[in-house]
Parts: structure tokens; C-alpha cells; sequence
């Protein structure tokens, strides 16, 4: 099986050199034939690499220990689902995983558009061929999974060495979350590819209009959804495995999938500049290349051993070939920016300062500061080396004092920019669209400061939260009462009619509301509150408003003999009534003699109370507990879940057709009545 | 004024106020790597600064005690004693032969007092069966850490 999964890898990389080749030469000479050819070559690409990758699959399921890469990752007692995480546990699986994910939206982006734009999709199926190269080349030459250990025997020849057992999944990895959270930051790192591709190619190949640029939106967003998703899904395995009681400590892997976040969002929202105005053409196609290098590079960050990182992948040698390949593309966009930028020449100006495109300048201007802060942070120890010869990190205090203001602004953004007219926005409309969600955010202020809302920062998000909560709400509401007022449908169905016509649009406030959420959730941190102690059973804890009281404790076996564990059983009490039994633990794996920790967790919407077992007392040999009261931390998860719905929502369709027909149709049946009515619903529909 | 000024102040009063809340932050929280060996060598300045060391747990030095965590790190054969004094539990990789990273300071009697303390396991290799050593036919017996 693993000469079969090597095999299909040397091919799949033979047919990522014909795409290219073919590719340009399909540019060249366009002819329909080569340029169909290079096009299956791409297709075949993800064929191959799905079989290389099931093939590694099967290796890991029938416990194949003469393969170096399942030795290193699995053990027969692991669960089979864990056996799946085990797949991207260690570099050259987690490269293989990265290059058949790619090859998958390759092909989606290949078959998709086989009948489309014939002008512009040979540029993008060589584009992305070269970077499937790239991965392809590690996978095959680099870092291969499908490697054998071996051993010099006594006739001098190698022999091949079967273990008896792995060496086991990481601990920290045998977690649900493991198995989803990985796949979701590759689908968004790699699918930055695509819009990345779309970009250059239009840049490369002159090509005319603004298609291009509706189809890079569409896949920004998916690799968005994704990276979101992702980057989410990795704070709550930090939060729910790690035990510290946090959620997020700016170590460098961390913000390695934040940067190409923060760039990928001032992208989705100045796009709508360059469709509605014309503007910020340079600025866009350099957003999409930083977003797709700053994938890149927080790759190359978090395997090359540059910065230290409580992750996995520290040393190896695989980081030059990540650098190398930052130089080589960031030379053709640069030459291909170079070449063609008189292709990228704006159509309109700013006009005022109040108005869409202002906010949507200082949302990119915010987002982007985020993003060079983020890095220089993540890089100071390797910039102060290289100047002062000291080498100096910056702590969580750095990322917390800018980033802070920086999200509270671009909350703020986040309320007033959708109602700010484009062009222009007179003081008249500010006070029609702000009024009431600005008295309603600052009357929630002057609730809450009376309750012990105290914080500077959680003060003023509660503040903006509400009010940019109200503004989506209003929007959502008046454009519901026009409908109604025309259909007489009742005000739920009204928003969904509403909706469906403009998903983007209204999506997009799904997705603003969900992030308001986010916010909530992070700023409830400002409240959180700890406690150790020893705690015998019978003894009890006083946190907040619970009581802890130990049951007891025990050592058992657990199942499958994957490992052994201790256990508290912990009885929460609120008001002297019981509401839970936790069991905080700590399993011992025997496959690799590590700890981990299971963190037990009571969760409310209003706050989590978050039980670690921190071990036994070297003293009296009796558990000690550390109990931590994280407030509104429920709040991220649901915003994260919004904010995946938001952008599934914006992805639909728009049902726009019917309304079109009526909208002509009315003014002949009866008169000059509904005319205002189409004027207002223009103000809905029309824009973004 | 043109409206391109206008956003170009704007601008530069934002980046200003956060360049200046980065400096702040960075001023606050900047940790200085050395290496064990290097210790020695450093001037009392330097010594009072925060600083990040990291070596290899010498085996059987740890000893807990009631809020507090004494152990030797080792590196080129140089030893330091640390004595982590920080509320998290320590990680789950910290143990015997662990690579580990401890944040804080130097205390006047040569103690490291850390707050913080981060470890990655030793890559451990077992023999191949039968006491062979493990040999490296295609490849690199990848590191776990």
C-alpha cells in the first residue's frame, strides 16, 4: 500500500507539470485541444492525490508499524476515530492532507468553470498547478508519509523493521475537536488559493470587466467561512484541553492563522469598492496575493522552528523550501504587477469623508495595522536578533494593548458602515439611521456600570455591541416593513422574503451579528475569576456563586488500555441545590507515557465554570483542584456558529427574479401608487 | 482641505496612537532569551531584566511542594536551579528530560524564579526489536515533540 500511495503521488506530480506545461502552452497557441488536456492533467491531480492519501488511510486503520510516519502517530489501542486526527498529526501527513485538500478545490474551480470564461481559466489552471507543484514536491521528495524504517542487516543489504506498536497519538490531540479542527484551517489556508489564482490571472492575462472579481469574492468567503471556523475551533480545544482556562495566548501558530484572517476580511470588504465604485483596484489584487503569502508564510512559521512554539512541528529542514517558494511567488506578482498595472488604473475618487467608502478605508487601514502588529509581534524575537543581536520576545500585553482598540474600532465600524450611504451621507440620514442604536447602546452602558461593569474596554465594547446589534436589528426591520406594507405579510416572513432577495447583503449582517457575539464572549475575560486548593473529599470550594464539593477520588484503568486515569468527582452546588457532577481528570497514555488533562466544564450562557484536576499534593497526596469562573465565554462559540451561517447565507443565491417581474409589472395594473414604494426597495436591493 | 488629506490625517492620528500603545506594550512585556552558559557572562544590569531560558530538566530533580515547583535545568553541562512559583499547573509535558522554557526572573541568590513555564517532551526513539538500533533507510524516524 505504501509503494500504491507513492506511486499515485509521483503521478500526481508528473501531471501538475504537464498542467503547467500544457497550460502555457494552451496560452500560447489556443489551441482548444492542449488547452482541454492541461485542464484534465489539474483534474487527474486530485485523483491521484485522493488515492495517495487513502492509501495512507488504509496504512494507519490495519496498523501497518513498518511505515516511520504511523510508528510516530498512532498505537493499536488508539481509537479508530483518532486514527483519522493521526493523519495530520505529524508534518508529512498534515503536508499531504494540505496538498489533497488543495487538489480538491482545484478541481471544484477546474470542473466548475470547464465551460466559462475560456480566456481566463488557462492562466488559472497553471497558477494553480505551480503551486500544487510546490506542495507536491515536499510530499514526494521532501517529507513523504510513506516512508519505511529500515535497518542494515548482516549481509550489509536493508531490511525492512516492523515495530510492535506505535508510538501513539499525541495526548493533546486525542480530543473531538482534533479530528474537525485541522481539516477546517487547512480548507481555509488553502482556499485562499483560489482567490489568489482568479487575481493573478486576471492581472496576467489583461483579462476584461469585473467577473473575475465576483468569482474571487465567492471563494474568499468559503476560505473565509473555513479559516473562521477553524481558527474557533482551535481556541475551544485550547480552552477545553489545554486547562490554563483561556482560550488564546498569541503564541505564534495562533497568530499564524489570524494574519491571513485579518487581511482576508479587509479583502471581502473592499472588493465591494472596486464592484460599486471602481475603486481600490491595486489595493485589492495586493490584499488577495498578501492573504495567500501570509498562508504561506504562517506555514513556513510553524514548521520551519524560526519562532518557538508551544506546537507541534518545531525543528525540521522543511523551512527553506517555504521561503524559497514566498521569493518565487512573490517575484512573479511583482513582476506581473509591474507589467500589467496600467490594467489596474481606479475609476472614481473619494468624495467625502462620511460615507461607505471612507469606512470601508479605515476598516482596511485597521484590519491591515492588526495584521503588521500580529506579525511584527509573532517575529520580534528574529527582528531584534537581526538588529540589536539580542534576542527579545514580546508577551500576550503587546498583542492586548493594540489589539484591543483595534477591535473595539472596527466594532464600531462594524454598526456605522452599512448604514452610511456611498459617495456622500447627509447629517439628516446619520441621525434617521443612528439614533436609536446609539441611545440604546449607551443606555446599556448606563445600566451596566452601576452592576459592576467597571473595565475601560468591557465597557465600551458592551456599548458598541449593542448598539451595532441594534443597527443590524433596524435594517433588518425596515426593510421588513416595506415588504409588509406592500405584501401584507406577517413581520417573520417579511425578513426571510428580505433576506433570501439580497443574501449577501443581509448575510453579511448575520455574519456582523455574530461577531458582535465574539466580542461579548472575549470581553467577558475582563471578569474572570481563579481559585486553587488542596481539596480532600468532603472538603469544599467557594467560586462565585457555586460551591465545590469533592466526592472523592480514584485511579482506574481506561478503556482499551489507551490509558490510565485520575479522577475527581466534583458535585457544583448554586444556592445549596445541586446543578452538576464534574469529573476533572488526568490520563496517563501508555503508548507514549504522557499526561493530559480533561478539563470538566459547566457551561451557561452567563458563565463556565471550568474544573482541572492539577494533580495530586506532593505533601498529603490529596487532588488539588484549580476552578476558574470564565463569564460570557458561551457567547464566542455561538457567535462563531453565527457567523459560519451568516457567510453560508451570503453564498446563496439571490431570489431576485420574481420580485424584477413584479416590480415592472405593478406601476402599469395600478398607477402611480407603488411608485415610491420601488424607489425605497431600490435603497434595500440595490446595494451592499 | 481635500478629502484625501482628510483620510491621510486620519490615518496618521490612528497609526500614531497605535504605533504608540505597541511601544508601550512591547516595553511592558519584552523578555530577553540567554542560554544558560550565557548567564554567567551577563552584566548585573541585564541580569534584573525578564528573560527566558531554556535547557533540559535534569532527571529526579523535580520536587513539588505547596505552591511552589524546584527543578535544575541543564544545558551544555551548565545547570540553574528555577523555582516556578506561577498558579497555572505546569504542563502535562513537563517531566524528567523534557525540553523546557521558563519565563521570569533571576532572584539574588542565582535561583531563576519562573512564572511561566512551557516544556515539550524529549523525541524519545526506542530500539527497533530484537535491540537493533533504528536505522535510517528512507528517512529522517520523525521527531515527535
Amino acid at each position: 500500500m505504501d509503494l500504491f500511495g507513492s506511486f499515485a503521488l509521483i503521478l500526481a506530480f508528473v501531471c501538475a507539470i504537464y498542467a503547467i506545461v500544457a497550460g502555457i502552452a494552451g496560452i500560447r497557441t489556443r489551441h482548444p485541444l492542449i488547452v482541454k488536456s492541461a485542464r484534465q492533467a489539474g483534474l487527474a491531480v486530485c485523483i491521484l492525490v485522493t488515492l495517495g492519501m487513502a492509501s495512507l488511510v488504509y496504512l494507519f486503520l490495519t496498523d501497518n508499524f513498518a511505515m516511520a510516519y504511523v510508528v510516530g502517530h498512532s498505537n493499536r489501542a488508539l481509537p479508530t476515530f483518532y486514527k483519522f486526527a493521526a493523519l495530520w498529526a505529524g508534518q508529512e501527513g498534515s503536508l499531504l492532507f494540505w496538498s489533497w485538500v488543495l487538489s480538491i478545490y482545484v478541481f471544484s474551480v477546474l470542473f466548475a468553470y470547464r465551460k466559462k470564461h475560456p480566456e481566463l481559466m488557462p492562466y488559472v489552471g497553471v497558477i494553480l498547478a505551480g503551486v500544487q507543484l510546490f506542495f507536491l514536491t515536499l510530499n514526494n521528495f521532501i517529507a513523504s508519509p510513506f516512508q519505511v524504517l529500515g535497518t542494515m542487516g548482516p549481509d550489509g543489504a536493508m531490511q525492512i523493521v516492523t515495530h510492535a506498536d506505535g508510538r501513539g497519538l499525541n495526548p493533546l490531540l486525542q480530543y473531538p475537536e482534533m479530528v474537525i479542527h485541522p481539516p477546517n484551517l487547512y480548507s481555509g489556508y488553502t482556499g485562499f488559493t483560489i482567490p489568489f489564482a482568479f487575481a493573478l490571472a486576471a492581472l496576467l492575462g489583461r483579462y476584461p470587466g469585473e467577473k473575475w472579481i465576483h468569482i474571487t469574492r465567492r471563494w474568499t468567503m468559503i476560505a473565509w467561512c473555513f479559516q473562521s471556523a477553524g481558527i474557533l475551533l482551535g481556541a475551544h480545544w485550547a480552552y477545553a484541553v489545554l486547562g490554563w482556562g483561556g482560550y488564546w495566548a498569541w503564541d505564534p501558530v495562533e497568530n499564524a492563522s489570524l494574519m491571513p484572517w485579518l487581511t482576508g476580511t479587509a479583502f471581502l470588504h473592499s472588493v465591494m469598492m472596486q464592484e460599486k465604485r471602481g475603486m481600490l483596484k491595486v489595493w485589492n489584487v495586493w490584499l488577495v496575493f498578501t492573504t495567500f503569502l501570509l498562508c504561506i508564510f504562517g506555514t513556513f512559521l510553524t514548521r520551519s522552528g524560526v519562532v518557538s512554539s508551544v506546537h507541534a512541528f518545531a525543528q525540521s529542514q522543511i523551512g527553506p523550501w517555504f521561503l524559497g517558494f514566498i521569493i518565487a511567488v512573490l517575484a512573479v506578482c511583482t513582476w506581473a504587477f509591474i507589467r500589467n498595472r496600467d490594467y489596474l488604473h481606479s475609476d472614481n475618487q473619494l468624495d467625502s469623508l462620511v460615507s461607505r467608502e471612507s469606512s470601508f478605508l479605515f476598516n482596511n487601514l485597521i484590519l491591515l495595522v492588526a495584521c503588521v502588529a500580529v506579525l511584527s509581534g509573532t517575529l520580534f524575537p528574529v527582528l531584534s536578533e537581526a538588529v540589536t543581536n539580542n534576542k527579545i520576545s514580546v508577551g500576550p500585553p503587546f498583542f492586548n494593548k493594540v489589539n484591543l482598540p483595534i477591535g473595539l474600532f472596527l466594532l464600531f465600524l462594524t454598526g456605522v458602515g452599512p448604514l452610511l450611504a456611498w459617495r456622500k451621507t447627509s447629517l439628516e440620514s446619520l441621525k434617521r439611521n443612528f439614533g436609536w442604536p446609539l441611545l440604546g447602546g449607551l443606555a446599556a452602558g448606563a445600566l451596566a456600570f452601576p452592576l459592576g461593569f467597571r473595565d475601560f474596554y468591557a465597557l465600551i465594547c458592551l456599548v458598541l455591541s449593542v448598539f451595532v446589534a441594534l443597527s443590524v436589528a433596524s435594517e433588518f426591520l425596515r426593510g421588513a416593513m416595506v415588504i409588509r406594507s406592500r405584501g401584507g405579510a406577517n413581520i417573520f416572513s417579511a425578513v426571510a422574503q428580505l433576506t433570501m432577495r439580497n443574501t449577501r447583503r443581509y448575510g453579511g449582517y448575520v455574519v456582523h451579528f455574530g461577531i458582535v457575539l465574539v466580542f461579548i464572549g472575549i470581553s467577558g475575560a475582563a471578569f474572570n475569576k481563579d481559585q486553587q486548593m488542596e481539596m480532600a473529599p468532603g472538603s469544599q470550594m467557594q467560586i462565585g456563586p457555586y460551591t465545590l464539593v469533592c466526592q472523592s477520588f480514584e485511579s482506574r484503568p481506561g478503556p482499551n488500555n489507551n490509558y490510565t486515569t485520575e479522577r475527581a468527582t466534583i458535585e457544583a452546588l448554586r444556592g445549596g441545590k445541586p446543578v452538576m457532577m464534574l469529573y476533572p481528570e488526568r490520563r496517563f497514555y501508555t503508548a507514549n507515557e504522557q499526561a493530559g488533562t480533561m478539563v470538566a466544564i459547566y457551561s451557561t450562557l452567563k458563565e463556565d465554570l471550568y474544573v482541572v484536576y492539577a494533580g495530586r499534593s506532593p505533601d498529603t497526596q490529596q487532588p488539588v483542584i484549580h476552578a476558574y469562573l470564565n463569564p460570557l465565554v458561551k457567547l464566542l462559540w455561538l457567535g462563531g456558529v453565527i457567523v459560519v451561517l451568516g457567510t453560508g447565507l451570503a453564498l446563496l443565491p439571490n431570489r431576485q427574479a420574481v420580485l424584477a417581474i413584479r416590480a415592472v409589472a405593478q406601476p402599469a395594473t395600478a398607477g402611480p401608487v407603488p411608485q415610491p414604494v420601488r424607489a425605497s426597495m431600490g435603497r434595500y436591493e440595490g446595494q451592499d | 482641505m481635500n478629502n484625501k488629506a482628510k483620510f491621510g490625517i486620519g490615518a496618521v492620528i490612528i497609526v500614531g496612537t497605535l504605533s504608540w500603545l505597541a511601544v508601550v506594550g512591547a516595553r511592558e512585556s519584552k523578555t530577553y532569551y540567554h542560554t544558560i552558559p550565557e548567564l554567567a557572562a551577563l552584566k548585573a544590569a541585564d541580569l534584573r531584566l525578564r528573560m527566558r531560558v531554556s535547557g533540559t530538566v535534569r532527571p529526579g530533580s523535580i520536587a513539588r511542594y505547596t505552591g511552589r515547583v524546584d527543578f535544575v535545568l541543564e544545558e551544555q553541562g551548565k545547570p540553574l536551579a528555577v523555582s516556578y512559583t506561577g498558579t497555572e499547573p505546569l504542563p502535562d509535558t513537563f517531566v524528567d528530560n523534557s525540553q523546557a522554557l521558563v519565563e521570569g526572573k533571576l532572584a539574588a541568590n542565582g535561583t531563576f524564579v519562573a512564572e511561566k513555564v512551557q516544556a515539550k517532551c524529549a523525541s524519545k526513539y526506542e530500539p527497533a526489536p530484537g535491540g537493533q538500533a533504528p536505522g535510517g533507510a528512507s528517512g529522517d524516524p520523525n521527531k515527535k515533540s
